[in-house]
């Protein structure tokens, strides 16, 4: 064979040319070599070139938490790269580098782009009227007022909100226009009218607490953010007794059978994604759970297809078939001894006689035993196997609080055999009556089934593992009811068969890997891990499907476990150093309580949601609850939960709270018991109970680190309507007459345009700041000092600044230091030191929590007595404000901090040492209210403040936390934090390189030793209770509510009938004009995270650059809509323009449009109302699950984004048609 | 022998997320400026796809790379050096810019300046090419993620060779990801297509490069790669492409697409290669034996003779130490896991491929096989939802026999590291299965799993 280039002509050419080239032709012709001497190289050379590289990362709300190098040449910021100096994690594992994602890589475009803010803006109209006021009146706090009191000019400039037409103003105009409209309105309404959003603290811890201290120090209200953005799964709370504990996801690594349900990791987990791939290589078995064909199913072994909304029944049956196999025909050693020492499925409950059969009661307590010992209503009982004892164990929340519980609080059994079932032989056996709701539009029906009852005095009880078989249908030999015959009936809750046909999974599948997975769990001790996402978690009934998984892991003893477990990631950063934080943020150096509003309440009951809803908050009930919703709407049970205290509401009364310390005062009646009676006589009012009342209307809304109004506004329409007062896509028609409320006051026009300031701070235009009256230029995440950690990696690391804030722009925390001293100045003249009445929830992890034994209602407004704060209301303290002295304690360490010492988790240190350690480094302030005290006037001081504060990074606090909790648990716990004493991070050390963080009682795993984090591992290994009633992780939950929507046991509850409840076509319809009606899912987008990023142009340039939504093939074509074609989404609440993606990845019925998705980036105009078209929320509302508000009860009281109301958005529908391809702007 | 070297690359698709972290960090190092607004070095491409720009694989109408004619020689399949002369000032070959795609941006100033009127204001799109609104049609990555695929999986040229078996409904849905920089040939056709003799292969480490001020912008480069990785700046004249990253190469940095590569899924290391068996290698009569050419180009640096014939060449002590630590050398040659992106185009690619596992086939998982089948990882290859002739199809010019045997290789590195995982008695039985040793298997097991950053680069 000859072997040759080409012919010889071109040979000859060839052999010519290469005369004229300084490189070398290789003799075949084929191809140039060239050594040395490469001029034209020097333009990549020099473009590579730079003069320093700064450690920094990005404070967007996404868990990464990812280190990046900043480059810097000339002054200019060039691009990033991810940094790779993560400490170790061992020889034989994969290492944290590199961690980043293309949005994180592409940040850098924001700094000279020309969305950026560079100037403080405000909206000319406004403007206009403030500058001629002023002028006119001399004083701004008059100016704001009378522009205020005057309805036309008000109305004036809040319509032209979000259209355009802000003007440059400066920096003291623009503060002293903010100053002047907070002090008005402590000034007139009080203080709880003012309102500050930023979510997810972990993100930039200083930039959060800068804000949110300044807030808590005039009064106002911080709204929570990790439940409105229903990343918080409610059944963490519910089971757990915990906000959310999660593994790093280096623990992936440790899994043996990995399941990813709902959770699109390589999408929403970009830098974590990897120990997905890797850990396959290990031999461990993937299986993801999705409707779609979603990214990660690209890693699987097996992809369950599972109907959108309908995981939970997948997983009632792969409980189902645990429960049969594992702990029934064969009772897995392994399992019992788990759920016997770490669950409540030993104790007992009694049954309560209704209509001839039984149904599910109280947990039975050693009160009801008759022991009238303290706090003996809140120490539940179970049987012991050995003697068949009814005794009350070690660890329930009987023991947390009580002097007689001290060393108690552990989960010791001795020689105790907690008695999983009280089935005996010949024994008495009852029907049972439980709920369920797997019909068409999810009402509920009664299930009889059966379960062995044992008699102890006069009632009649058995465990909660009898009820769970009950409930899912698994039977035992000679129990009374109707049970499924086998796997294969179809027509018996919670079988294989029942399942398959409500997911689309297949029998033989749920049935093969919930084997698989109960085996692996088995074998490998317990390293079964469920990945957990918003796919599941963002529904209205998440709870109760995240409840049926969680039981998959409690089951197979892998909670608790490295390697097992949940691992939850939704939204949840977990901000590590977290009573440093908190600190700062609270302002609890200074005044204590601070006011933490459940952001979806604020938002529901604000925007005036509410007055949209189209059912009765018993819709959602069981026929087997005692009726407490019967004839309320949502909005009643949200003001009944605020008067017995279990969840909080801001604006607290119809009056100022400053004004109420005052009357008490000079009536001589102490503040808590004057608020009481003045409750009971009906001369106060809640303000929740009459909120379209302008004088319970928030007044100042100031927004940072965040795009309240062009990502998570659920109802996006019904804030710009009612909040706001511009414009809107509001298509609703109001709640009938005979669904109104009950309790709460219902105008008849309603209000719009609530607040009198929106102000926000940003570093680049948002629909958040297009809708704000005031603008002011915030500091890129590569121009400013702070802290970042996340639950994702163990680590605490740094922004550290590339270049000084360029333009005009300044860092949050020089920003709210800027308006804090100007408020002072105002504050001087108009407001003076008050005293201010706070009201306050029953909170969780206090005594609070036990206020309601049972968990039993006893709303005070219904009975007619006179409340009492702390025990039938909410608590109620007075606070000091020192208004015009505010600067000063916000730029300086308060004395709370030594006196009262810091408290998490119901565990106070005292940082004294710390406080001194502090004023050496820091220096004191000189004079003011803050004289002495440690200064707290840069932000890096403000971080290493953080640190010094919290026990995962001041090795100190953490073993003098342990030894706190040693006191109280009887345990040795110090060894977690041991030989760390001496152990302190500072900001230094973070921006030097990542620095991993200290094993602390602030959370529930151990990285002792160099371990992965895992959560509950403190509570297994070392016998630490759970933060729940019982101690123990909950299948069970007895309150109230819960009992009222039929939610006591894990339960299948399909995705909210909205067809039903508010009129929408069923999924499916197809109508000729408006197009077919699909399931609306917003789920996380791969090309921005939230807003962030989807409007820069690298983001837009890889993905279809701009709004979208993927439809399947089989869709599409009953609507005539080809790729890329313009289409309308036209549902209740609003309408949105976006281009199709079809694809046959989607499933048939649902579109995706990723959140988040803005009007700001090539939005057209609305072909159905001729106005721009919305965001991916123009097509959502809220909707209040009641049970949410439940509190008052053990691990059911509220804490600030623990436990609240979420703001679900994924039971929406909408019609999809395509419109006109000709596009206005 | 004339022993030279040659960095190369591995990208491990088992563990490509589809990211385009890569794609980012490149353009904003490289690319981000006029005149190259459209163009990626390193882009991403969802597959089955048509790639960017689209249908570049199409040969037929793109005319890239070599072919071998009936004499057995080797020639530009666009035609020898003589007809390109001819054709230079109208290359009917030249991929158009909507064939990239038309690059983009948005009136963001209007966002900020926008007087008060009725309604938000938006930024519509704008062209970077003429500055005139636009409606956004196509990108770098239009179709990711299977997006659109009822119009466009039909320009996939890979996937029309295997379109019979292949339905698009969600129950056969399959996909993944195929990153690509240039592969920076053996027999690079770009630069035999030059007409300036602009274009080099740097002789140290084998780096294709474009001497800017030589290139006069006839833009042969352009069509005559087969992979269309060399592109045209419109500003400058000049034709640019993927360096990789000497500049940080030449001071011991791993490129950059490798180092912000989050799936950790990049390898790079040092090859030797006998420069003078290329031309016969890429003249190898059938196309599924040019990856067993390209394999035996490769020569083992721990042979003697070929260390001794190295150092002739001037190939230094370190740069031999270099060759036998690399990883790609490793996962190319010794494993043999990692295959060549479309050998048929006869250039000799030098950024090797390991293929995707993918999930089991619905009907497979519908059924009720035994529980226990958890350890047995391998079971299913031929079950697998990406059909291997797709895979063989990119890989190895339509031979599923290698494609084949490194699945089962992956696979049956699962399933041994198992026992490993669950402390049980590991099986020899299952690395000899795949012709490997337990030393061996366990030695890739770290360098695909484990992968740390010293490993990698």
């Amino acid at each position: 064979m000859s072997t040759g280039i080409d012919g010889p002509v071109a040979d000859l050419l060839l052999r010519s040319g290469r005369f004229f080239t300084r490189g070398e032709v290789s003799p075949d012709l084929r191809t140039i070599s060239k050594t040395g001497g490469r001029e034209g190289d020097v333009f990549y050379r020099d473009r590579w070139s730079h003069d320093k590289v700064v450690r920094s990362t990005h404070g967007v709300n996404c868990t990464g938490s990812c280190s990046w190098k900043v480059y810097v040449k000339d002054g200019i910021i060039t691009w990033e790269t991810q940094e790779t100096d993560y400490p170790s994690v061992g020889p034989d594992r994969p290492e944290y580098e590199p961690r980043g994602c293309p949005r994180g890589a592409a940040f850098s475009w924001y700094t000279y782009s020309p969305t950026r803010v560079r100037y403080p803006y405000a909206r000319g109209v406004l403007v206009e009227m403030y500058r001629e006021a002023r002028t006119r009146l001399g004083d701004p706090v008059l100016a704001w007022a009378e522009i205020q009191d005057d309805p036309e000019r008000r109305r004036r400039y809040q319509r032209a909100r979000g259209k355009g037409g802000l003007i440059r103003v400066t920096w003291d105009e623009a503060t002293e226009m903010v100053a002047a409209a907070h002090v008005h309105t402590i000034k007139r309404y009080g203080p709880d009218r003012v309102a500050g959003f930023s979510p997810i603290p972990a993100m930039s811890m200083v930039s959060h607490a800068a804000g949110s201290r300044f807030v808590e120090l005039m009064g106002g209200a911080m709204t929570s953010f990790y439940d409105w953005y229903a990343d918080l799964p409610v059944a963490s709370p519910q089971v757990f007794g915990d906000q959310t504990d999660v593994p790093e996801s280096g623990d992936w690594w440790d899994a043996s059978y990995l399941m990813l349900w709902g959770s699109n990791v390589p999408v929403t987990r970009t830098p974590d994604a990897h120990w997905m791939a890797e850990v396959r290589y290990r031999g461990t078995k993937v299986v993801t759970v999705s409707p779609d064909y979603a990214d990660n199913t690209k890693f699987a072994d097996e992809w369950m297809p599972c109907a959108a909304g309908t995981d939970g029944a997948l997983g009632m049956a792969m409980g189902h078939v645990i429960l049969r196999e594992f702990l029934v025909e064969k009772r897995t050693p392994f399992f019992v001894d788990y759920v016997q020492r770490y669950t409540d499925l030993p104790f007992l409950i009694a049954l309560e006689e209704r209509d001839g059969a039984y149904v599910p009661g109280k947990n039975l307590t050693a009160a009801d035993l008759g022991d009238e010992s303290e706090a003996s209503a809140f120490k539940p009982v179970l049987v012991d196997g050995r003697t068949g004892e009814v005794l009350a164990p070690n660890g329930s929340l009987g023991f947390r609080y009580t002097d007689s519980g001290i060393g108690k609080w552990n989960l010791e059994l001795g020689d105790v055999v907690p008695q999983l079932t009280v089935l005996a032989e010949s024994g008495e056996s009852v029907p049972v009556l439980l709920t369920r709701f797997d019909t068409p539009d999810g009402h509920a029906e009664v299930l009889t089934r059966g379960v062995p009852v044992r008699r102890i005095g006069d009632r009649l009880c058995c465990t909660v593992f009898d009820l769970m078989l009950a409930q899912y249908g698994v039977h035992r030999p000679g129990l009374p009811g109707t049970w499924p015959a086998g796997y294969e009936d179809a027509a018996e809750p919670y079988t294989p068969a029942w399942q398959e046909a409500i997911t689309g999974v297949s029998a033989a599948q749920a049935i093969r890997v919930a084997r698989e997975f109960a085996h692996n769990a088995e074998e490998s001790g317990g390293r079964s891990m469920i990945i957990m996402g918003a796919g599941i978690c963002q529904w209205f009934h998440g709870d109760a499907t995240y409840r049926a998984i969680l039981a998959l892991l409690i089951l197979t003893g892998s909670m608790g476990r490295n390697g097992g477990g949940w691992a939850h990631y939704v939204g949840q950063e977990k901000c590590r150093p977290i009573t440093g934080w908190a600190t700062m943020a609270m302002a609890s150096d200074w005044v204590r309580p601070p006011r933490q509003m459940i952001g979806t309440g604020y938002w529901y009951a604000h925007t005036d949601q509410w007055r949209y809803d189209g059912y009765r908050a018993d819709a959602l009930a069981s026929p087997l609850g005692r009726g407490r919703f019967a004839g309320m709407h949502t909005m009643d049970v949200l003001a009944a939960s605020t008067a017995m205290g279990w969840m909080p509401f801001f604006p607290q009364f119809d009056r100022s709270s400053l004004e109420l310390a005052d009357e008490a005062d000079a009536a001589g009646v102490p503040v808590p018991q004057y608020v009481a009676q003045q409750l009971a006589s009906g001369a106060l009012k809640l303000a929740v109970t009459d909120p379209d009342n302008p004088v319970n209307w928030p007044r100042v809304l100031t927004i940072w680190r965040a795009n309240l109004l062009g990502s998570s506004s659920k109802g996006n329409e019904y804030f710009l309507k009612h909040l706001l007062g511009t414009s809107s896509n509001v298509r609703a028609d109001p709640t009938p007459a005979d669904l109104r409320p009950r309790d709460v006051t219902w105008v008849d026009e309603t209000p719009e345009g609530k607040l009198d300031l929106v102000l926000s701070l940003d570093f680049r235009m948002t629909s958040t700041t297009l809708l704000s009256d005031v603008v002011l230029p915030a500091a890129t995440w590569y121009e400013k000092a702070d802290l970042s950690s996340t639950d994702m990696h163990p680590y605490v690391h740094a922004f550290s600044p590339a270049i000084d804030p360029p333009w005009e722009t300044r860092s949050d925390f020089d920003t709210f230091h800027t308006i804090a001293r100007v408020f002072g100045r105002l504050a001087a003249t108009h407001l003076g030191v008050r005293r201010d009445v706070v009201m306050v929830p029953l909170q969780h992890d206090t005594p609070g929590e036990t206020a309601y034994p049972h968990g039993t209602e006893r709303d005070w407004r219904a009975t007619g007595e006179v409340p009492v704060p702390g025990k039938t209301m909410g608590q109620i303290a007075v606070v000091t404000r020192d208004y015009p002295a505010l600067a000063e304690q916000w730029e300086s360490l308060g004395p709370l901090v030594e006196t009262l010492g810091v408290t998490t988790k119901a565990i106070t240190v005292y940082p004294d040492q710390e406080v001194a350690e502090l004023a050496g480094r820091h220096g004191v302030m000189g004079h003011g209210a803050g004289a002495g005290r440690p200064a707290l006037d840069t932000a890096v001081k403000m971080a290493d403040t953080i640190l010094a504060l919290a026990g995962t990074s001041n090795g100190r606090l953490a073993v003098e936390g342990f030894k706190a909790l040693e006191r109280r648990t009887g345990r040795r716990l110090v060894h977690l934090a041991e030989g760390s004493e001496e152990k302190r991070i500072s900001y230094a050390d973070t921006v030097a390189r990542p620095v991993p963080v200290i094993t602390s009682p602030e959370w529930s795993g151990s990285e002792t030793g160099g371990r992965r984090y895992a959560p509950f591992t403190v509570n297994v290994e070392e016998l630490k209770p759970w933060h729940t009633l019982t101690g123990r992780m909950h299948f069970y939950v007895d309150h109230d509510w819960m009992e009222e929507l039929g939610e006591q046991l894990p339960v299948f509850r399909p995705p909210l009938d909205v067809a039903g409840l508010f009129g929408e076509p069923r999924i499916g319809t197809v109508d000729k004009g408006l197009g077919l009606c699909v399931r609306y899912l917003t789920p996380h987008s791969k090309w921005s995270i939230h807003s962030e990023y989807q409007d820069n142009l690298f983001m837009l340039s890889l993905s279809r650059g701009g709004p979208t939504m993927w439809i399947s093939g089989i869709d599409a074509a009953k609507i005539g809509v080809a790729d890329n074609d313009w289409v309308e989404a036209v549902n209740r609440n609003g309408v949105m323009v976006l281009r199709a993606i079809v694809s046959h990845r989607m499933p048939e019925g649902v579109v995706f449009v990723h959140h988040a998705q803005e009007r700001t980036i090539d939005m057209p105009l609305a072909e159905i109302s001729g106005t721009r078209g919305g965001i991916h929320n123009s097509l959502t509302r809220l909707l209040v699950k009641p049970t949410h508000l439940a509190g008052g009860y053990a691990q059911m009281s509220f804490a600030f984004n623990y436990l609240g109301p979420t703001g679900n958005q994924r039971d929406e529908v909408t019609m999809v048609r395509r419109r006109s391809q000709e596009v206005q702007y | 022998m004339r022993v030279m070297a040659q960095l190369a690359m591995v990208m491990n698709l088992d563990k490509c997320i589809g990211c385009h972290t890569c794609s980012v960090t490149c353009k904003q190092a490289w690319t981000n400026r006029s005149g190259v607004e459209y163009v990626w070095f390193n882009n991403v491409e969802t597959r089955p796809g048509q790639g960017y720009p689209r249908t570049y694989e199409n040969q037929d109408r793109w005319e890239g790379g070599w072919v071998r004619d009936s004499r057995g020689r080797l020639r530009l399949r666009a035609g020898g050096r003589f007809k390109k002369l001819l054709n230079i000032f109208s290359n009917p070959k030249m991929p158009s810019i909507e064939d990239y795609y038309e690059p983009w941006t948005y009136d963001y100033e209007n966002l900020t300046t926008a007087p008060l009127g009725e309604h938000m204001p938006t930024a519509p799109p704008r062209s970077l090419l003429s500055g005139e609104p636009m409606k956004v049609t196509w990108s770098a990555n239009w179709d990711d993620n299977l997006g659109g695929s009822p119009e466009i999986l039909a320009g996939d040229p890979v996937l029309a060779q295997v379109s019979d078996k292949i339905k698009l409904e969600l129950e056969q849905a399959f996909m993944f990801y195929l990153p690509r920089i240039c592969e920076h040939c053996l027999n690079p056709s770009c630069v035999a297509s030059c007409p300036s003799g602009a274009m080099y292969k740097r002789a140290e480490d084998g780096i294709v490069l474009v001497d800017q001020d030589k290139c006069r912008g006839w833009r042969m480069c352009v069509s005559g790669c087969p992979y269309k990785k060399v592109y045209f700046n419109h500003r400058t004249g000049k034709a640019e492409k993927c360096t990789f990253c000497y500049p940080r190469i030449e001071v011991g940095l791993p490129t950059v697409c490798s180092e912000t590569c989050v799936g950790r899924l990049r390898y790079l290391g040092l090859l030797l290669y006998d420069a003078d068996k290329v031309l016969a290698a890429a003249s190898t009569e059938r196309e599924q034996d040019l990856y067993e050419a390209q394999l035996d180009l490769l020569l083992d640096p721990f042979d003697p003779a070929v260390a001794a014939a190295a150092k002739e060449n001037g190939i230094t002590d370190e740069w031999l130490e270099a060759a036998r630590r690399s990883p790609v050398y490793a996962l190319i040659k010794q494993y043999k896991v990692a295959l060549p992106l479309h050998p048929e185009y006869r250039t000799m690619p030098m950024v090797w491929y390991v293929p995707p596992l993918s999930p089991v086939v619905d009907a497979i998982s519908r059924e009720a096989h035994d529980g226990e089948n958890v350890d047995n990882l391998f079971g299913a290859i031929s079950a697998l939802r990406i059909p291997i002739e797709y895979l063989a199809g990119l890989f190895t010019a339509g031979d599923t026999e290698p494609v084949d045997r490194v699945l089962r290789t992956l696979a049956a590195m699962r399933a041994y590291m198992r026992d490993h995982n669950l402390e049980r008695e590991p099986d020899p039985s299952i690395p000899a299965s795949v012709g490997m040793s337990e030393e061996s298997m366990y030695e890739m097991y770290r360098l695909l799993a484990i992968a740390k950053y010293e490993q990698r680069y």
